[in-house]
Protein backbone atom coordinates (compact mmCIF):
# COMPACT_ATOMS: atom_id res chain seq x y z
CA UNK A 1 0.00 0.00 0.00
CA UNK A 2 1.22 3.62 -1.26
CA UNK A 3 2.06 5.58 1.96
CA UNK A 4 -0.95 8.39 2.97
CA UNK A 5 -3.51 5.74 1.64
CA UNK A 6 -6.22 4.59 4.34
CA UNK A 7 -8.45 2.72 1.69
CA UNK A 8 -7.26 0.75 -0.97
CA UNK A 9 -10.28 -0.69 -2.92
CA UNK A 10 -9.33 -2.89 -6.56
CA UNK A 11 -12.39 -5.16 -6.97
CA UNK A 12 -12.26 -7.92 -9.80
CA UNK A 13 -15.86 -8.72 -10.00
CA UNK A 14 -18.69 -8.64 -6.84
CA UNK A 15 -22.27 -9.62 -8.15
CA UNK A 16 -25.21 -8.73 -7.27
CA UNK A 17 -26.80 -10.53 -4.13
CA UNK A 18 -29.50 -12.81 -5.45
CA UNK A 19 -29.56 -11.77 -8.89
CA UNK A 20 -27.42 -12.60 -11.66
CA UNK A 21 -24.97 -9.72 -13.47
CA UNK A 22 -22.65 -7.77 -12.10
CA UNK A 23 -22.21 -4.85 -9.54
CA UNK A 24 -18.81 -3.77 -9.93
CA UNK A 25 -15.83 -5.35 -11.98
CA UNK A 26 -12.58 -3.91 -12.45
CA UNK A 27 -13.25 -1.40 -10.07
CA UNK A 28 -10.04 0.24 -8.69
CA UNK A 29 -9.86 3.40 -6.33
CA UNK A 30 -7.47 4.47 -3.27
CA UNK A 31 -8.55 7.08 -0.62
CA UNK A 32 -5.94 9.34 0.99
CA UNK A 33 -5.50 10.20 4.75
CA UNK A 34 -7.85 12.61 6.07
CA UNK A 35 -9.41 13.05 2.80
CA UNK A 36 -13.24 13.58 2.73
CA UNK A 37 -14.68 11.39 -0.32
CA UNK A 38 -17.96 11.53 -1.49
CA UNK A 39 -19.66 8.66 -3.54
CA UNK A 40 -22.76 9.82 -5.71
CA UNK A 41 -24.54 8.19 -8.10
CA UNK A 42 -28.19 7.05 -8.87
CA UNK A 43 -30.18 4.83 -6.61
CA UNK A 44 -29.21 0.94 -7.06
CA UNK A 45 -25.58 1.51 -8.86
CA UNK A 46 -23.87 -0.21 -5.92
CA UNK A 47 -22.44 2.81 -3.52
CA UNK A 48 -23.82 1.53 0.14
CA UNK A 49 -22.82 -2.15 -1.41
CA UNK A 50 -19.18 -0.51 -1.60
CA UNK A 51 -19.44 1.52 1.53
CA UNK A 52 -20.40 -2.37 3.34
CA UNK A 53 -17.51 -3.68 1.26
CA UNK A 54 -15.12 -1.51 2.93
CA UNK A 55 -16.77 -1.90 6.24
CA UNK A 56 -16.24 -5.38 5.91
CA UNK A 57 -19.86 -6.30 6.31
CA UNK A 58 -19.68 -7.68 2.72
CA UNK A 59 -17.02 -10.18 2.57
CA UNK A 60 -18.82 -11.79 -0.83
CA UNK A 61 -16.65 -10.41 -3.49
CA UNK A 62 -13.91 -11.14 -6.12
CA UNK A 63 -10.59 -9.21 -4.98
CA UNK A 64 -9.13 -6.52 -2.24
CA UNK A 65 -10.18 -3.98 -0.26
CA UNK A 66 -7.61 -2.93 2.36
CA UNK A 67 -7.84 0.01 5.40
CA UNK A 68 -5.12 1.32 6.67
CA UNK A 69 -2.76 -1.93 5.36
CA UNK A 70 -5.21 -4.75 6.79
CA UNK A 71 -8.21 -6.01 4.38
CA UNK A 72 -11.50 -4.58 5.99
CA UNK A 73 -12.86 -7.31 7.27
CA UNK A 74 -10.09 -7.78 9.68
CA UNK A 75 -9.09 -4.40 11.10
CA UNK A 76 -10.51 -2.26 14.15
CA UNK A 77 -14.01 -0.85 13.47
CA UNK A 78 -15.08 2.16 11.18
CA UNK A 79 -17.26 4.48 12.34
CA UNK A 80 -20.44 4.05 10.51
CA UNK A 81 -22.82 5.93 10.28
CA UNK A 82 -26.23 3.98 8.40
CA UNK A 83 -28.98 5.45 6.32
CA UNK A 84 -31.77 4.83 9.67
CA UNK A 85 -29.64 5.69 12.47
CA UNK A 86 -30.16 2.04 13.82
CA UNK A 87 -30.02 2.60 17.35
CA UNK A 88 -31.02 0.15 19.71
CA UNK A 89 -34.51 1.22 20.63
CA UNK A 90 -34.02 -0.22 23.91
CA UNK A 91 -31.05 1.32 25.17
CA UNK A 92 -30.31 4.86 26.06
CA UNK A 93 -28.90 7.76 24.06
CA UNK A 94 -25.57 6.64 26.30
CA UNK A 95 -25.86 2.98 26.59
CA UNK A 96 -25.92 2.76 22.32
CA UNK A 97 -22.82 4.08 22.11
CA UNK A 98 -21.33 2.24 24.75
CA UNK A 99 -22.87 -0.92 23.42
CA UNK A 100 -20.79 -0.70 19.92
CA UNK A 101 -17.55 0.67 22.35
CA UNK A 102 -16.99 -1.06 25.61
CA UNK A 103 -13.82 0.91 26.00
CA UNK A 104 -15.52 3.93 26.08
CA UNK A 105 -15.95 5.09 29.18
CA UNK A 106 -19.73 6.85 30.51
CA UNK A 107 -17.91 10.54 30.66
CA UNK A 108 -16.30 9.97 27.04
CA UNK A 109 -20.03 9.29 26.30
CA UNK A 110 -21.46 12.04 28.14
CA UNK A 111 -18.84 14.31 26.45
CA UNK A 112 -19.62 12.99 22.97
CA UNK A 113 -23.53 13.79 23.32
CA UNK A 114 -22.17 17.19 24.18
CA UNK A 115 -19.97 17.58 20.97
CA UNK A 116 -23.41 16.77 19.39
CA UNK A 117 -25.60 18.90 21.01
CA UNK A 118 -27.35 16.61 23.42
CA UNK A 119 -26.69 17.52 26.48
CA UNK A 120 -29.54 16.63 28.82
CA UNK A 121 -30.34 13.87 26.31
CA UNK A 122 -27.87 10.63 27.79
CA UNK A 123 -30.73 8.58 29.55
CA UNK A 124 -33.08 9.43 26.74
CA UNK A 125 -34.48 5.94 24.77
CA UNK A 126 -34.40 6.50 20.63
CA UNK A 127 -37.95 6.73 20.62
CA UNK A 128 -38.49 9.80 22.21
CA UNK A 129 -35.90 11.50 20.37
CA UNK A 130 -36.85 13.47 16.94
CA UNK A 131 -34.91 12.00 13.74
CA UNK A 132 -32.28 14.61 14.34
CA UNK A 133 -31.85 13.63 17.29
CA UNK A 134 -30.89 9.93 16.69
CA UNK A 135 -29.30 10.71 13.76
CA UNK A 136 -26.64 12.44 15.75
CA UNK A 137 -26.98 10.17 18.48
CA UNK A 138 -25.84 7.88 15.49
CA UNK A 139 -23.22 10.01 14.40
CA UNK A 140 -21.66 10.24 18.60
CA UNK A 141 -21.94 6.54 18.43
CA UNK A 142 -19.88 6.24 15.28
CA UNK A 143 -16.98 9.08 16.68
CA UNK A 144 -17.06 6.60 19.94
CA UNK A 145 -14.72 3.93 18.44
CA UNK A 146 -12.00 6.94 17.85
CA UNK A 147 -12.29 5.71 14.09
CA UNK A 148 -9.56 6.79 11.58
CA UNK A 149 -12.32 5.71 8.95
CA UNK A 150 -15.97 7.03 9.36
CA UNK A 151 -18.15 5.77 6.55
CA UNK A 152 -21.33 7.51 5.98
CA UNK A 153 -24.08 5.77 4.36
CA UNK A 154 -26.86 8.59 2.91
CA UNK A 155 -27.03 10.05 6.69
CA UNK A 156 -29.23 13.14 5.02
CA UNK A 157 -32.11 10.80 3.72
CA UNK A 158 -35.86 11.54 4.65
CA UNK A 159 -34.82 14.55 6.57
CA UNK A 160 -35.74 18.02 6.20
CA UNK A 161 -33.27 20.78 4.66
CA UNK A 162 -32.76 22.67 7.63
CA UNK A 163 -31.35 19.48 9.47
CA UNK A 164 -29.50 18.52 6.77
CA UNK A 165 -28.00 21.54 7.04
CA UNK A 166 -27.10 21.15 10.31
CA UNK A 167 -25.93 17.80 10.26
CA UNK A 168 -23.53 19.15 7.33
CA UNK A 169 -22.26 21.77 10.15
CA UNK A 170 -21.67 18.71 12.45
CA UNK A 171 -20.13 16.89 9.74
CA UNK A 172 -17.83 19.60 8.68
CA UNK A 173 -16.72 19.96 12.43
CA UNK A 174 -15.83 15.99 12.68
CA UNK A 175 -13.62 16.68 9.21
CA UNK A 176 -11.97 19.85 10.32
CA UNK A 177 -11.50 18.46 14.14
CA UNK A 178 -10.69 14.88 14.24
CA UNK A 179 -9.84 14.64 11.10
CA UNK A 180 -10.45 10.99 9.56
CA UNK A 181 -11.20 9.89 6.57
CA UNK A 182 -14.16 10.22 5.74
CA UNK A 183 -16.02 8.20 2.65
CA UNK A 184 -19.69 9.61 2.29
CA UNK A 185 -22.78 7.67 -0.11
CA UNK A 186 -25.40 9.82 -1.25
CA UNK A 187 -27.73 10.21 -4.07
CA UNK A 188 -28.40 14.10 -3.21
CA UNK A 189 -24.53 15.92 -5.32
CA UNK A 190 -25.25 18.81 -3.01
CA UNK A 191 -24.41 16.98 0.10
CA UNK A 192 -20.83 15.78 -1.36
CA UNK A 193 -20.72 19.70 -3.01
CA UNK A 194 -20.72 20.67 0.27
CA UNK A 195 -18.78 18.13 2.69
CA UNK A 196 -16.11 16.36 0.51
CA UNK A 197 -12.77 17.05 -0.44
CA UNK A 198 -13.61 15.04 -3.77
CA UNK A 199 -16.48 13.45 -5.54
CA UNK A 200 -16.82 10.47 -7.73
CA UNK A 201 -19.41 9.75 -9.50
CA UNK A 202 -20.66 6.38 -10.32
CA UNK A 203 -22.62 5.26 -13.15
CA UNK A 204 -23.79 2.14 -15.09
CA UNK A 205 -23.87 -1.51 -14.58
CA UNK A 206 -21.06 -2.68 -13.50
CA UNK A 207 -21.02 0.81 -11.89
CA UNK A 208 -17.79 2.21 -13.07
CA UNK A 209 -16.44 5.46 -12.32
CA UNK A 210 -18.04 8.28 -14.29
CA UNK A 211 -16.01 11.54 -12.89
CA UNK A 212 -13.96 12.54 -10.47
CA UNK A 213 -14.34 16.10 -8.90
CA UNK A 214 -11.76 18.12 -6.68
CA UNK A 215 -12.84 20.45 -4.47
CA UNK A 216 -10.21 22.64 -3.60
CA UNK A 217 -11.87 25.78 -1.67
CA UNK A 218 -11.97 25.10 2.11
CA UNK A 219 -15.82 23.45 3.63
CA UNK A 220 -16.74 26.83 5.26
CA UNK A 221 -15.91 29.66 2.70
CA UNK A 222 -17.15 27.40 -0.48
CA UNK A 223 -19.31 30.18 -2.61
CA UNK A 224 -23.16 28.43 -2.86
CA UNK A 225 -23.24 29.51 -6.19
CA UNK A 226 -20.12 27.45 -7.30
CA UNK A 227 -21.62 24.82 -5.38
CA UNK A 228 -24.23 24.74 -7.50
CA UNK A 229 -22.49 24.43 -10.37
CA UNK A 230 -20.89 21.63 -9.14
CA UNK A 231 -24.18 19.91 -8.43
CA UNK A 232 -25.05 20.35 -12.18
CA UNK A 233 -22.01 19.15 -13.57
CA UNK A 234 -22.82 15.88 -11.22
CA UNK A 235 -25.97 15.72 -11.19
CA UNK A 236 -26.83 11.80 -11.47
CA UNK A 237 -27.69 10.23 -15.13
CA UNK A 238 -30.35 6.89 -15.35
CA UNK A 239 -28.22 4.09 -14.61
CA UNK A 240 -27.40 2.27 -17.80
CA UNK A 241 -27.61 -1.59 -18.86
CA UNK A 242 -28.94 -4.56 -17.48
CA UNK B 1 -61.83 14.66 30.91
CA UNK B 2 -59.02 12.40 30.27
CA UNK B 3 -58.52 11.94 34.20
CA UNK B 4 -62.20 11.63 34.34
CA UNK B 5 -62.60 8.83 31.76
CA UNK B 6 -59.30 6.84 33.34
CA UNK B 7 -61.33 6.65 36.53
CA UNK B 8 -64.28 5.52 34.96
CA UNK B 9 -62.40 2.84 33.21
CA UNK B 10 -60.81 1.71 36.51
CA UNK B 11 -64.12 1.29 38.29
CA UNK B 12 -66.00 0.03 35.63
CA UNK B 13 -62.73 -2.64 35.56
CA UNK B 14 -62.98 -3.25 39.60
CA UNK B 15 -66.77 -3.84 39.07
CA UNK B 16 -65.96 -6.78 36.80
CA UNK B 17 -65.33 -9.52 39.80
CA UNK B 18 -67.93 -8.23 42.45
CA UNK B 19 -70.42 -8.33 39.08
CA UNK B 20 -69.67 -11.93 38.28
CA UNK B 21 -69.82 -12.55 42.10
CA UNK B 22 -73.31 -11.31 41.99
CA UNK B 23 -74.28 -13.32 38.97
CA UNK B 24 -73.17 -16.35 40.56
CA UNK B 25 -74.83 -15.99 43.52
CA UNK B 26 -78.40 -15.11 42.22
CA UNK B 27 -77.85 -18.17 39.62
CA UNK B 28 -77.16 -20.24 42.30
CA UNK B 29 -79.86 -18.57 44.34
CA UNK B 30 -82.68 -19.76 41.05
CA UNK B 31 -80.77 -23.03 41.09
CA UNK B 32 -80.98 -23.94 44.92
CA UNK B 33 -79.45 -26.94 44.28
CA UNK B 34 -76.50 -28.10 46.74
CA UNK B 35 -74.62 -29.17 43.13
CA UNK B 36 -75.10 -25.36 42.42
CA UNK B 37 -73.67 -23.57 45.75
CA UNK B 38 -73.71 -20.18 46.34
CA UNK B 39 -70.24 -17.91 46.35
CA UNK B 40 -70.57 -17.51 50.13
CA UNK B 41 -70.41 -21.11 50.38
CA UNK B 42 -68.05 -22.12 48.59
CA UNK B 43 -66.20 -19.44 50.28
CA UNK B 44 -67.02 -20.62 53.69
CA UNK B 45 -65.89 -24.02 52.17
CA UNK B 46 -62.34 -22.50 51.23
CA UNK B 47 -61.61 -21.20 54.93
CA UNK B 48 -62.46 -24.19 56.18
CA UNK B 49 -59.79 -25.95 53.82
CA UNK B 50 -57.55 -23.99 54.23
CA UNK B 51 -57.64 -23.89 58.27
CA UNK B 52 -58.47 -27.07 59.11
CA UNK B 53 -57.35 -29.30 55.83
CA UNK B 54 -54.74 -29.90 53.44
CA UNK B 55 -55.27 -26.30 50.78
CA UNK B 56 -51.49 -24.74 51.28
CA UNK B 57 -49.80 -27.91 50.78
CA UNK B 58 -51.93 -29.22 47.54
CA UNK B 59 -51.47 -25.67 46.05
CA UNK B 60 -47.77 -25.91 47.20
CA UNK B 61 -47.64 -29.31 45.32
CA UNK B 62 -49.04 -28.73 42.55
CA UNK B 63 -47.07 -24.85 42.20
CA UNK B 64 -44.06 -26.86 42.69
CA UNK B 65 -44.01 -29.45 39.67
CA UNK B 66 -45.34 -26.38 37.44
CA UNK B 67 -42.86 -25.01 37.97
CA UNK B 68 -40.49 -27.44 37.86
CA UNK B 69 -41.92 -28.54 34.25
CA UNK B 70 -42.16 -24.64 33.20
CA UNK B 71 -38.34 -23.86 34.10
CA UNK B 72 -37.48 -27.40 32.25
CA UNK B 73 -39.91 -26.74 29.10
CA UNK B 74 -38.57 -23.45 28.29
CA UNK B 75 -34.62 -24.04 28.65
CA UNK B 76 -35.53 -26.77 26.13
CA UNK B 77 -38.00 -24.89 24.08
CA UNK B 78 -35.85 -22.13 23.89
CA UNK B 79 -32.92 -23.98 23.14
CA UNK B 80 -34.86 -26.02 20.32
CA UNK B 81 -36.56 -22.82 18.57
CA UNK B 82 -33.64 -20.83 18.55
CA UNK B 83 -31.44 -23.73 16.43
CA UNK B 84 -34.48 -24.14 14.55
CA UNK B 85 -34.67 -20.49 13.41
CA UNK B 86 -30.98 -20.28 13.14
CA UNK B 87 -30.34 -22.95 10.90
CA UNK B 88 -32.83 -23.52 8.13
CA UNK B 89 -31.44 -27.11 7.46
CA UNK B 90 -32.44 -27.94 10.99
CA UNK B 91 -36.02 -26.81 10.56
CA UNK B 92 -36.98 -28.56 7.58
CA UNK B 93 -35.83 -31.75 9.19
CA UNK B 94 -37.33 -31.39 12.63
CA UNK B 95 -40.55 -29.19 11.06
CA UNK B 96 -43.06 -32.14 11.07
CA UNK B 97 -41.37 -33.22 14.85
CA UNK B 98 -42.78 -29.82 16.38
CA UNK B 99 -45.93 -30.63 13.72
CA UNK B 100 -46.72 -33.79 15.76
CA UNK B 101 -45.66 -32.14 19.45
CA UNK B 102 -48.19 -29.40 18.95
CA UNK B 103 -51.15 -31.58 17.94
CA UNK B 104 -50.58 -34.46 20.15
CA UNK B 105 -53.41 -34.68 22.58
CA UNK B 106 -51.86 -34.28 26.14
CA UNK B 107 -53.80 -37.03 27.54
CA UNK B 108 -51.74 -39.48 25.24
CA UNK B 109 -48.86 -37.78 26.76
CA UNK B 110 -49.70 -37.99 30.21
CA UNK B 111 -50.88 -41.90 29.79
CA UNK B 112 -48.12 -43.02 27.79
CA UNK B 113 -45.61 -41.75 30.58
CA UNK B 114 -47.47 -43.28 33.21
CA UNK B 115 -47.48 -46.75 31.66
CA UNK B 116 -43.59 -46.23 30.33
CA UNK B 117 -42.46 -44.40 33.83
CA UNK B 118 -44.90 -45.55 36.07
CA UNK B 119 -46.96 -42.99 38.32
CA UNK B 120 -44.60 -41.33 39.78
CA UNK B 121 -43.90 -37.84 40.25
CA UNK B 122 -40.91 -37.72 37.43
CA UNK B 123 -43.29 -39.06 34.86
CA UNK B 124 -46.01 -36.25 35.66
CA UNK B 125 -43.69 -33.71 35.31
CA UNK B 126 -41.71 -35.41 32.02
CA UNK B 127 -45.39 -35.17 30.25
CA UNK B 128 -46.09 -31.47 31.39
CA UNK B 129 -42.95 -30.38 29.72
CA UNK B 130 -43.02 -32.82 26.69
CA UNK B 131 -46.90 -31.27 26.29
CA UNK B 132 -45.13 -27.44 26.64
CA UNK B 133 -42.15 -27.45 25.21
CA UNK B 134 -43.61 -27.83 20.76
CA UNK B 135 -45.19 -24.38 21.90
CA UNK B 136 -42.21 -22.75 23.59
CA UNK B 137 -39.77 -23.96 20.34
CA UNK B 138 -42.19 -22.38 17.97
CA UNK B 139 -42.72 -19.08 19.40
CA UNK B 140 -38.62 -18.91 19.58
CA UNK B 141 -38.44 -19.84 15.91
CA UNK B 142 -40.30 -17.19 14.79
CA UNK B 143 -38.35 -14.75 17.46
CA UNK B 144 -35.05 -16.17 15.68
CA UNK B 145 -36.93 -15.51 12.48
CA UNK B 146 -37.72 -11.84 13.42
CA UNK B 147 -34.33 -10.91 14.51
CA UNK B 148 -33.51 -7.76 12.77
CA UNK B 149 -30.69 -7.89 9.76
CA UNK B 150 -29.70 -4.51 10.53
CA UNK B 151 -28.87 -5.29 14.05
CA UNK B 152 -26.60 -7.80 12.94
CA UNK B 153 -24.80 -5.47 10.38
CA UNK B 154 -24.00 -2.93 13.21
CA UNK B 155 -22.32 -5.79 15.34
CA UNK B 156 -20.12 -6.65 12.48
CA UNK B 157 -19.25 -3.59 11.36
CA UNK B 158 -18.59 -2.27 15.32
CA UNK B 159 -17.16 -6.21 15.45
CA UNK B 160 -18.76 -6.13 18.19
CA UNK B 161 -18.19 -9.22 20.55
CA UNK B 162 -20.28 -12.23 20.37
CA UNK B 163 -21.33 -12.20 24.03
CA UNK B 164 -21.37 -8.62 24.00
CA UNK B 165 -23.74 -9.32 20.96
CA UNK B 166 -25.97 -11.74 22.02
CA UNK B 167 -26.48 -9.39 25.77
CA UNK B 168 -26.94 -6.42 23.99
CA UNK B 169 -28.28 -7.17 20.90
CA UNK B 170 -29.66 -10.58 20.29
CA UNK B 171 -31.62 -11.46 23.66
CA UNK B 172 -33.39 -8.14 24.03
CA UNK B 173 -35.07 -8.90 20.90
CA UNK B 174 -35.86 -11.85 21.76
CA UNK B 175 -37.32 -10.86 25.32
CA UNK B 176 -40.99 -10.46 23.77
CA UNK B 177 -40.81 -13.90 22.81
CA UNK B 178 -39.86 -15.60 25.12
CA UNK B 179 -42.23 -13.66 27.57
CA UNK B 180 -45.27 -14.49 24.92
CA UNK B 181 -44.05 -18.14 25.38
CA UNK B 182 -43.78 -18.05 29.10
CA UNK B 183 -47.26 -16.62 29.58
CA UNK B 184 -48.90 -18.96 26.79
CA UNK B 185 -46.86 -21.63 28.28
CA UNK B 186 -48.01 -20.94 32.07
CA UNK B 187 -51.69 -20.82 30.86
CA UNK B 188 -51.15 -24.41 29.37
CA UNK B 189 -49.17 -25.59 32.59
CA UNK B 190 -51.32 -24.46 35.09
CA UNK B 191 -54.10 -26.37 33.20
CA UNK B 192 -52.39 -29.46 32.65
CA UNK B 193 -50.69 -30.59 35.54
CA UNK B 194 -54.30 -30.28 37.17
CA UNK B 195 -55.51 -33.05 34.48
CA UNK B 196 -52.24 -34.90 35.00
CA UNK B 197 -52.92 -35.13 38.96
CA UNK B 198 -55.88 -36.14 38.49
CA UNK B 199 -54.84 -38.87 36.61
CA UNK B 200 -52.18 -40.28 38.58
CA UNK B 201 -50.76 -38.77 41.55
CA UNK B 202 -51.12 -38.63 45.27
CA UNK B 203 -51.42 -34.77 45.81
CA UNK B 204 -52.14 -31.33 44.55
CA UNK B 205 -54.76 -29.55 43.49
CA UNK B 206 -55.45 -31.96 40.58
CA UNK B 207 -55.62 -34.85 42.88
CA UNK B 208 -57.80 -33.08 45.08
CA UNK B 209 -60.34 -32.63 42.80
CA UNK B 210 -60.39 -35.80 41.42
CA UNK B 211 -61.27 -36.63 45.18
CA UNK B 212 -64.32 -34.15 45.61
CA UNK B 213 -65.31 -35.76 42.04
CA UNK B 214 -65.57 -39.02 42.72
CA UNK B 215 -67.81 -37.56 46.25
CA UNK B 216 -69.64 -35.19 43.70
CA UNK B 217 -68.83 -32.43 46.08
CA UNK B 218 -69.00 -29.29 43.87
CA UNK B 219 -68.26 -27.20 47.02
CA UNK B 220 -64.86 -28.58 47.49
CA UNK B 221 -63.97 -28.77 43.76
CA UNK B 222 -65.25 -24.30 43.36
CA UNK B 223 -63.10 -23.57 46.35
CA UNK B 224 -59.42 -25.52 45.18
CA UNK B 225 -60.40 -23.84 41.91
CA UNK B 226 -61.19 -20.62 43.38
CA UNK B 227 -58.04 -21.04 45.52
CA UNK B 228 -55.86 -21.83 42.21
CA UNK B 229 -56.93 -19.09 40.24
CA UNK B 230 -56.07 -16.44 42.81
CA UNK B 231 -52.42 -17.93 42.90
CA UNK B 232 -52.84 -17.77 39.17
CA UNK B 233 -53.86 -14.04 38.65
CA UNK B 234 -51.56 -13.06 41.82
CA UNK B 235 -48.58 -14.88 39.72
CA UNK B 236 -50.00 -12.67 36.70
CA UNK B 237 -50.14 -9.10 38.50
CA UNK B 238 -47.30 -9.63 40.76
CA UNK B 239 -45.17 -11.15 38.77
CA UNK B 240 -45.86 -11.17 35.09
CA UNK B 241 -46.49 -7.53 34.38
CA UNK B 242 -44.06 -6.09 36.63
CA UNK B 243 -41.42 -8.58 34.83
CA UNK B 244 -42.91 -7.50 31.31
CA UNK B 245 -42.92 -3.75 32.35
CA UNK B 246 -39.49 -3.77 32.91
CA UNK B 247 -38.01 -5.95 29.97
CA UNK B 248 -40.23 -4.23 27.42
CA UNK B 249 -41.24 -0.71 29.08
CA UNK B 250 -39.08 1.04 25.80
CA UNK B 251 -41.62 0.00 23.59
CA UNK B 252 -44.13 2.70 25.22
CA UNK B 253 -41.65 5.12 24.61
Amino acid sequence: MASGVAVSIDIRAKRFDGATGLLFEGLRLDVAEGEVLALVGPSGVGKSTLLRMIAGIDTTFDGVISVFGKPASEGGPPGFVFQDPRLLPWLSAVANIRAVSPATTMDEAVALLSEMGLSGFEAALPGSLSGGMQRRVALARALAVEPRLLLLDEPFVSIDRKLVRELHDVISRIAEKRRPTMILVSHDPEDAARLADRVILLQGRPARIDSETYLDTPRDVRDPAKILDIVAQLGPKPVSGG
Amino acid sequence: MGQQRGDRSFWIEAASLPLLLLVWQACAMMVAHRLFPAPIAVFQELWFLATERYLFADLGETLRRAAIAFVAAMTIGVAIGGALGRFRALDRLFASWILIGLNIPAIVVAIACYIWLGLSEFALILAVTINKTPLVAVTMREGVRALDTGFSELARAYRVSFWRRLRLIVVPQLMPFVLTAARTGLSLIWKIVLVFEVLGSDGGVGFRIGVYFQNFDITGILAYTLSFMAVVIAFEYLVMRPLEQRILGWRQV
